[in-house]
Order: C-alpha cells, then structure tokens, then sequence
C-alpha cells in the first residue's frame, strides 16, 4: 500500500467525520450545561438549507458587476446563515425548554420534525440547483498535491472544525466561564446559589450548539455535496449525539471519537470495494451506536460511577421546586 | 422572489384540479382526473422527480381534457392503502403507484375499486384493472458501459449501488457486459451504499473507488453527490434519472433520462378511448423514447459517441441487446447459451452479477 | 409592567384539560397565517388537515389505522414518562417486536391453527420488551442514561430489519426485492375488525387505555408510579424501589410498542419489508405529551395526530400543499403543548405600573 493511496483514504475519513465533529462540538457544550438537546438533525437541516440558499443568491451572478466583492464572500456568509439558522432553531428549544420548562426530550424531537419540515418547505424552490464547493482555500500546488493534501487539501470548514474543539477544551477546561458552565450542568441548584444565572449560561450554551449544528448542515450543501436535498443529512445528527456519548463528554476524546466513526465509516466502503465482505453491511452500519452504548456502559461501571456525564443532562432546572 | 415564483405556479395549477368531481356522471367532456403517488418529494431530483416531469408531460399533452393530482412522500407500509384509496375516492380513474413498494397496497385497492384503472410501476403482481410497467433502463446501462469502457484509462471502473435489488442487479451487468465487450480487461469494482439517498455516504463512496483507481464512476443511487465528486476528483461519471450536468459540467459524460411521459400519456389515452387493458407488463424502452440519452459531453472523442450511438440505434432497431449470450455469472459458470437472449421475466428476478464484477 | 409565572401549589385540572385543546386550535390558526403569509389557501390548507378526516367518512378507516399503533405505544410510554423513565426508543422496540412475530411466522410457514397469530402478538410483546430491556439492565446495572441508550438502540434495531429482510429472511418467491415472504391466512389478523372500518389494533388501543387508566389510577401499581415521577425522594423514603421501577416501565413501554409493531403487520402490512418503519415510535411521543400522560388522554390525542397525517395528504391532492406541511403542524402542535404546560403548573401574574422603586429594587 503505498502512501498516496492512505492519505487519499484519510481525506475520505476527514471529510465523512467533520460535520459530525462540528456537531458533536456544539452539543458537548450544550450537554455540559446539563442540557439534552435531541433536536441536533433538525438544527443540521436547517443550516444546511440556509447555508445553500444564502450561498446561492449571493453569488447570483447579478451581482458581479455592482457589488464584484460579494462572490468570493458569498459562502462564508452562508456559512454564517447556517449558523444563525441553526442558532434560531436551538432559540426556539432554548425558550421552551428554559424559559417555560417543557421537558427537553419532547421538545428536542419536536425540534427534529419541525427543522426537516420547514427545511424541506423553503427548500422546494433550490431543488436541482448546483453551487461551486466550498472547498479548498490553499493555492492548488499544496491542496491539489498527492501529499500535501492531508494537510491543505481540505475546506475552511474542517480546520473551523479542529479549532473549535481546540477552543471549547481550552474554553471548558481553562476559563473560568468554562468552570461556571461545567457547575451548571453538575449541579444547577447550587450554581445558583452561589449567584450563577443557570438559565442565563445555559441559554448561551444552546445558542453555541445551534449554531454548530447549523455550520454542520451547511458542510453537507456546501462542501461535501453542493447541492439542496430534502434531508440530506440523513441521520448524522444522531450520529453526533452518539458521538458526544462515545467521547464521553470530553473534548479530546471528541476529535478522537469523530475520526474514529469516520474511519469506521470510510472502512466499511473500503472493504465492499475492494470485496471483502466478511461481516454483513448492516452490522458495520450500526457499530457507531453500539459502540456508544458500550461505552456509556464501560464508563459507568467504572469505580468513577459514570462520573463524566453531567449529572443535571436532561432533567428539568426547577429553581423553586 | 424564487420561492414566490414557484408558488404561484403550482397554485395555478392546483386551482384547475381542485374541482370536486365526487358522485357526478362522467361526460364526455369532462377532463379524465389521473392520479399519483410518489414515493420521495418532487424535488429528489430523481426517481420522484422523473415522474413528475412524466406528470407535467401529460397534463401538458391533453390541454385540459386530463387533470393529474399527485401525492409525495408516501411511506411504503401500510399507510400507503388509503392514500390510494383516496385518490380512487376522490373520482381519479386513472392510477399510477410509482414504487415497487406499492404492490399489494394498489391490489387491495384495486380490489374495492373495480371501475379505476391501476398502473403500478416496477410490480410483478396484477389484476384485471392492474397493470404494471417498468422502463429498459438497463439499454441505457449498456450505452454508459460502452462509454466507460472506452473511456477508462485505468481499466478499472466503480459502480455505486443501493440495494441488491434486480433493478439495479441488471444495471450492474448490463453495464459491466458491455464495458467488457469494449475493453475485455475491464474490471466493474461494485459498492452498495445500503440506502437509495444518503449524498454525504455517496460522496465517500466514490471517492473511496477513486482512490482504488477507478477513473470512471457510474452511481444507481439518487442524489448528483457521486458526480459532484467526480468533478472535483477531474474524473468522469453519469447522471442518472436525468440530466445532471450543470452539476458536474465536466465530470458528466452522458445520463439515462427516465421519460415516462410517453407511457403516460398512451396509457391515458387508451383510457379515454375506452381500450386501456389491465394484467399486462409494459417495459419500454429507447425504442418507444422511455429511455433516452442526454446529450454526450463535448469532451468525448467521436468514436466513443459513434459506439454509443451505435447502441442506441441497436436498441431501436432491436438488432442489438447487451444480454446476448455467452454470459456466465461470477464464478464463471454459463448462465446464457451462446447466441441466445436473456428474457425480460428472467432480467426482472436476476440476482447474479456477471463474470467481471468485483462485489 | 412585569409578567411573572408563578408557581401553582397544585396542577391546576382546568388547564391540564384545556391546554390541550387550546394547543391544536391556535395551531390551526398559525399554520393558517403561515401557510397564507407563504402563498398557499392556508385556512383551506388546515381545513383540509384538521376536518375533512373527520367530516370525509372514507377517511375514518384511515385514521384509525394511523391512530391504533400511536395510542398503543403512547400508553406504554405514559406510564413510563409519569415515571420520569425515559424511553425514547420505542421505534426500536415496535421493530423488533415486529420482527420477533415475523420470526413465530416464518417458523409456522404451512401450518395451520388459531394459536398461530396469539403466538405472533406474544413473541411481538417480548421482542419489544426484551429490546426495551437492554436500557433498562445497563441503567439499573451501570447507571446508564437511559434517554440515550434506548435512542441508540432505535438505529440498531433498524439495521437488524434491513439484515434480515434482505438476508436470512428474504422471501424466496419475491422476485429478489427485499421482504418477507407475505403470511398466511392463519398468520393474519383481519384488516378490519366487527364490521368497522377500523382495524382490531385500534379496538385494542381502546380497550387497553381503559385497563392502563383504571390500572394508574386505582392501584398501587400506578400510585408508585406517579410517587416515584413526581416525588423521587419522598417515594424512597416510602419503600418505593427506583430501579424496579426503572423496569417496570421500560419492560410495559417496551411491550406496548412490540405488540403495536407485531399488530400493524400482522393486521396490516402481511409482510415485512425495508419501508416498515414509519416513525410511529417516535410520534408516539409527541402523543403521550399531547395527551398530557394519561391513558385517555393518549388515546384521543392519538386520533388528533393520526388526524393531521391523513389530513396532511388531503391537503396534498386538494390544496397542493408539500408533504412536508404535516410535519410542521404536529411539531407546532408538540412546541404549543409543551410550552402551555406552564400554565398547568404555574399561573401568569401581570403587575401593572408598580412603583419605580419597587421595581429598580427587585431588578437589583
């Protein structure tokens, strides 16, 4: 095998494992503040219809002359109407869910069927509508090289990617706001008696993972196939709450956890094309779950008694129950 | 101002289908009301898509003597019954159900309507006001495989699959058999995706077969992600169901174009001239312009055209057919005599692919 | 002015009665406004959704198919919910309680007998609770959220349909598409059930929301249930064992949903196939909170949400609207229901134009 050949391969894995990572990030943070957010899939279709659509009326050719410095600018603002696309969606779960203290599981499934239906509504009109990738930003002689590849050949999105989880292990482990958030999520009663606005950091927190999921939407319209499809994602959102389960809500383990899941994934091809298939499909379908359940069980049968899971994630915050 | 445009024309047209028909005695000159069933949105820009245009077609044809209402996303289950049920009860007398996974729903139907005539599209089951049809899409599959064989500089060439379904099972060697006869080297690397739409799992899949050294990639799936891929790999590929090329304006060689407005409009037809039969299988072809090629990209050399061309022709002319033996199966054991072709009935169960692909 | 929610010393019964109801009508009247504001008849659109699968009598057989698997599993999962034990994988579990009486059919292929279908809604009720056990074993054994690993085991379980229908248990005689092979006549339930259009899940659903109601209302069972949700602490100081419970409720929730799996395609469907799962578990509860977690509750707000999926494809033909408007109606319906329970707990308390001070003073 030669070294071409892997770092092809690994590209593959990079690009099948950034939008779950992007996710992945948002929700880390969300379930840290001792939030569950189920409503990732539906955040992600949101973006990935506002990133697109955006994108593409921007870089409406229309436009060329008056305003020549739009184009280039135009899928960075899609970027960005992704994320506050999926910011508005984790808005609406955020105002339930902490302002009137619906229970979060219900309303994060609600979440899931209303972001795949009003995706799919504004998104009949860009059906069959292609843009250009989003996708590398180095000159040609590194991205394009056999080798160089593994480091410039990728879109913004992937090292978005790296330096938010870089960001959120330095946010959640070295700042203080990170410490107070991590309290939330531990234990809200006594955050607050301390003087924490619990809803306060809690709000931002789904603010952030909306946000992410959104971005991770927008990767699928626009980097990995630039185009609009009715659910396209096509179930990643789950993917990535497996993945934050996995990672055991630690954000090393997360880029470590994503990549895995990808490699498993890109594996699974891999060994259908080149004829090896010793176990059926279906069973290497269903591994990212499995093993997120194997973990949450190792983890837990630790001495630490599952120590790492926020102990408030998904019980309702009742300041004056 | 997209999205407003859209609107108001589908609103326009749904003004002239809205008329209650229920209980009224059919005249003469009162419009035929067709119904459809559509298993994705419209705007899958595939399958659902295709039928659709064959909608459009016919509802254009007749100039307001055919209404045409239609109904997507309908599960495959159980659920499928009464939306049937509600067309045929809504006074449509002309059904197509267009997905294979309508089959017993559109007897159990037919069963309580009599007087509606049912077409199920991709079925093997009928009635006497059942009738199925199916397109040759593997006469489009042999055109493709023509090219690619002669395309292909790295003799190896990848074919992404949904499901081990005889629809896709023919195209495989539909394909592949006639990539062979170009190039006898050629090797056929087969991926099933295990999902008919999944654009991010498509998208990987085909950039792990070229990195396997495929240079050429054929997709039985529904999304244009493989072909976006190979655009930006500077490979080469196929739409499928439709034109794709201003997706992959280079990447796009040529595309089967699923056109099932003739078929529709036949079937219509025979309907208001009261000759429309149940219980038969129509599977057309490029002969009956069911199956057409987009135009062949500008790259291609002449000589690849001309041995496209040449199959197109075969098929209409019905001097060629991609399943003329010899063919053994991947073992290498004969499965069609020499000289002899492989019947339709036995193309529609096939589940064996052909000596050549690697799977 | 200043609006504060207030807390209510009890759950008041009026609005827990009321918010429902006040839920589904102003849906109706946002998703009118809505679908107008976009372009579309919208007040046709909700007439479409909400009433003509009432007033239509050919659409009832329809609702009720729709409604009996989302009652069934609804009623499993109100008693867990009420017991604060989250499952949300009772997709899995109706899959796999579909599968286990698909598995009983294939093993009775050519036989004959009335114990043949009993047997199937058996092995469908332990596929189901058995699928819903492996949550409930790895949270009392290893404290395992159990919210996330019933919802990983969804996607398991449909892996294991698509294995089976398209491997081991491909139907020989089905022209290579991936299905099983259709029961038989001994294998089946009637479509229909004692002259109704309504199939015999639905009569089932009923029955058995009479049973869950009078069984969470009168007896010690249900008391426990309602302690152990309401009152964790209190309920064990009072001797109530939160594991058993834990069990309890994902073993009937896990049940329901395999015996609302194994009723659909034994009654329905006659076969399996890779388009079998159709999401009921997961509207289901949306339907047990619409219903407020009672068992009468879920049974009516079952047919509503039934109502909205028939309607939603009328709306399809008639007022040309997208599929996707169905969604978008029982996710509005599910965000005002969940908000208005707010009102059951607490009461809105409006002060008007109190005195500067007073409320420069609370701000600080």
């Amino acid at each position: 095998m030669n070294l071409e050949f892997l770092i092809a391969a690994l590209v593959t894995v990079v690009n099948v494992s950034t939008p779950i990572l992007l996710a992945a990030t948002g929700e880390l943070v969300v379930e840290k503040s001792g939030v569950l957010n189920l409503g990732v899939e539906g955040m992600m279709l949101l973006g990935a219809i506002a990133g697109f659509a955006i994108t593409f009326i921007l870089g409406d050719p229309q436009y060329a002359d008056t305003l020549p410095w739009l184009a280039p600018l135009a899928p960075w603002l899609g970027v960005v109407a992704g994320a506050i696309a999926g910011a508005l969606g984790s808005t609406l779960f955020a105002l339930m869910v902490l302002t009137l203290g619906a229970n979060q599981v219900a309303t994060g499934l609600a979440l899931v069927i209303f972001g795949t239906g009003v995706s799919s509504l504004i998104g009949s009109a860009y059906v069959g509508l292609a843009l250009t990738p989003f996708d590398q930003i180095f000159p040609d002689s590194l991205a394009q090289d056999p080798i160089l590849k593994v480091a410039f050949g990728y879109s913004p999105l992937v090292y978005f990617a790296f330096i938010m989880v870089g960001a959120v292990y330095w946010f959640l482990n070295k700042t203080r706001a990170g410490l107070v958030l991590r309290a939330v999520g531990e234990n809200d009663l006594s955050a607050r008696s301390i003087g924490y606005s619990v809803r306060g950091v809690r709000f931002a927190a789904i603010l952030f993972g909306g946000a992410m999921a959104g971005i991770a939407g927008s990767y699928f319209s626009m980097v990995i196939t630039p185009l609009w499809a009715e659910g396209m994602t096509a179930g990643r959102g789950w993917i990535a709450l497996a993945l934050v389960v996995f990672a055991g809500w630690r954000s090393g383990r997360l880029l470590a956890g994503a990549y895995f899941f990808g490699l498993f994934m890109t594996l699974e091809l891999y060994a259908k094309a080149s004829g090896f298939s010793f176990l059926p499909s279906q069973f290497w379908a269903s591994m990212p779950y499995l093993m997120a359940i194997i973990v949450l069980a190792l983890m837990s049968a630790r001495e630490s008694g599952g120590a790492e899971a926020p102990a408030c994630l998904g019980k309702p915050y009742l300041p004056d129950a | 101002m997209t999205i407003l445009t859209r609107r108001n024309f589908v609103k326009s047209a749904a003004a002239a289908s809205a008329l209650p028909l229920l209980g009224r005695a059919a005249f003469a000159d009162e419009p035929l009301k067709v119904g459809y069933i559509y298993l994705g949105p419209v705007g899958d820009f595939g399958w659902t898509w295709a039928h659709e245009k064959g909608r459009k077609a016919l509802v254009e044809h007749f100039k307001g003597k055919v209404v045409a209402d239609y109904v997507e996303n309908v599960n495959e289950d159980a659920s499928a019954t009464p939306v049937i049920k509600d067309l045929a009860a809504q006074g449509h007398k002309l059904i197509f159900t267009t997905s294979f996974g309508y089959m017993d729903q559109t007897l159990e139907v037919a069963k309580a309507y009599p007087d509606v005539k049912f077409e199920h599209c991709t079925g093997y089951k009928h009635a006497d006001n059942v009738a199925t049809y199916n397109n040759r899409f593997h006469e489009g599959r042999a055109v493709l495989g023509t090219i690619a064989g002669m395309v292909s500089k790295t003799g190896t060439i990848g074919y992404l699959g949904s499901f081990k379904v005889p629809e896709v099972v023919m195209g495989v060697n539909a394909f592949t058999l006639a990539a062979q006869a170009v190039n006898p080297n050629i090797k056929v690397k087969l991926v099933m995706i295990d999902s008919w739409f999944d654009p991010a799992k498509e998208a990987a899949a085909t950039e792990t077969l070229a990195n396997l050294g495929c240079d050429v990639v054929t997709a039985h799936t529904d999304s244009a992600a493989p072909l976006q891929t190979l655009e930006k790999k500077k490979l080469f590929g196929f739409g499928q169901g439709a034109d794709m090329s201003r997706f992959a304006p280079h990447a796009h060689l040529t595309a089967i174009e699923d056109i099932w407005g003739p078929y529709y409009i036949s079937r219509a037809q025979a309907a208001i001239d009261g000759t429309w039969k149940g219980g038969g299988d129509s599977w057309w072809g490029m002969k009956e312009g069911s199956v057409v090629m987009s135009p062949y990209n500008k790259s291609l050399p002449a000589n690849v055209v001309a041995a496209a061309e040449k199959i197109v022709s075969g098929y209409k002319d019905g001097s060629y057919d991609v399943f003329t033996g010899p063919i053994a199966d991947q073992t290498g054991a004969e499965k069609v005599k020499k000289g002899e072709r492989m019947a339709l009935k036995d193309l529609a169960t096939i589940d064996w692919y052909v000596k050549g692909v690697q799977s | 002015m200043r609006i504060r929610f207030e807390k209510r010393r009890e759950p008041s019964k009026a609005m827990q009665l009321l918010t429902p109801i006040g839920a589904v009508a102003l849906t109706m009247l946002i998703g009118a406004i809505i679908f107008w504001a976009i372009g579309y008849d919208g007040p046709r659109a909700v007439k479409e959704i909400f009433l003509t699968p009432i007033t239509a009598s050919y659409k009832w057989s329809d609702v009720g198919r729709r409604a009996a698997p989302l009652i069934l599993i609804a009623l499993g999962l109100c008693v867990g919910n009420r017991a604060k034990v989250w499952n949300i994988g009772a997709e899995g579990q109706y899959l796999v309680g579909a599968l286990s009486g698909a598995g009983v059919a294939n093993l009775t292929r050519g036989l004959e007998g009335w114990w043949i279908v009993p047997m199937m809604l058996i092995a469908g009720i332990l596929g189901g609770a058995l699928w819903a056990a492996i949550p409930a074993f790895l949270k009392t054994r290893f404290r395992v959220n159990e919210i996330l690993s019933s919802l990983m085991l969804v996607y398991v379980a449909l892996q294991l349909l698509n294995y089976l229908v398209a491997g081991p248990w491909k139907d020989p005689n089905g022209h290579n598409f991936p299905q099983t092979a259709p029961f038989t006549p001994s294998q089946m339930l009637p479509h229909t059930a004692f002259g109704t259009p309504f199939p015999p899940g639905l009569f089932i659903a009923f029955a058995l929301s009479l049973v869950f109601w009078i069984v969470m209302a009168r007896s010690e069972f249900g008391l426990g249930v309602r302690v152990v949700g309401d009152a964790p602490k209190a309920a064990r100081y009072a001797g109530y064992n939160a594991d058993h419970m834990v069990w309890q409720a994902m073993l009937i929730s896990g049940g329901m949903a395999g015996l609302a799996g194994i009723l659909e395609c034994s009654s329905q469907s006659g076969m399996l196939n890779l388009g079998f799962p159709s999401g009921y578990g997961f509207t289901a509860i949306i339907v047990s909170f619409l219903g407020r977690l009672h068992p009468l509750g879920a049974a009516l707000a079952g047919i509503v949400l039934a109502i909205t999926y028939v309607g939603g494809q009328v709306a399809q033909t008639v007022v040309h609207v997208p599929n996707a408007t169905a969604g978008i109606f029982q996710a509005t319906m599910l965000f005002l229901i969940l908000a208005s329970d707010v009102l059951v707990r607490r009461r809105i308390r409006i002060d008007w134009g109190r005195p500067v001070a007073q409320a420069a003073e609370s701000a600080a």
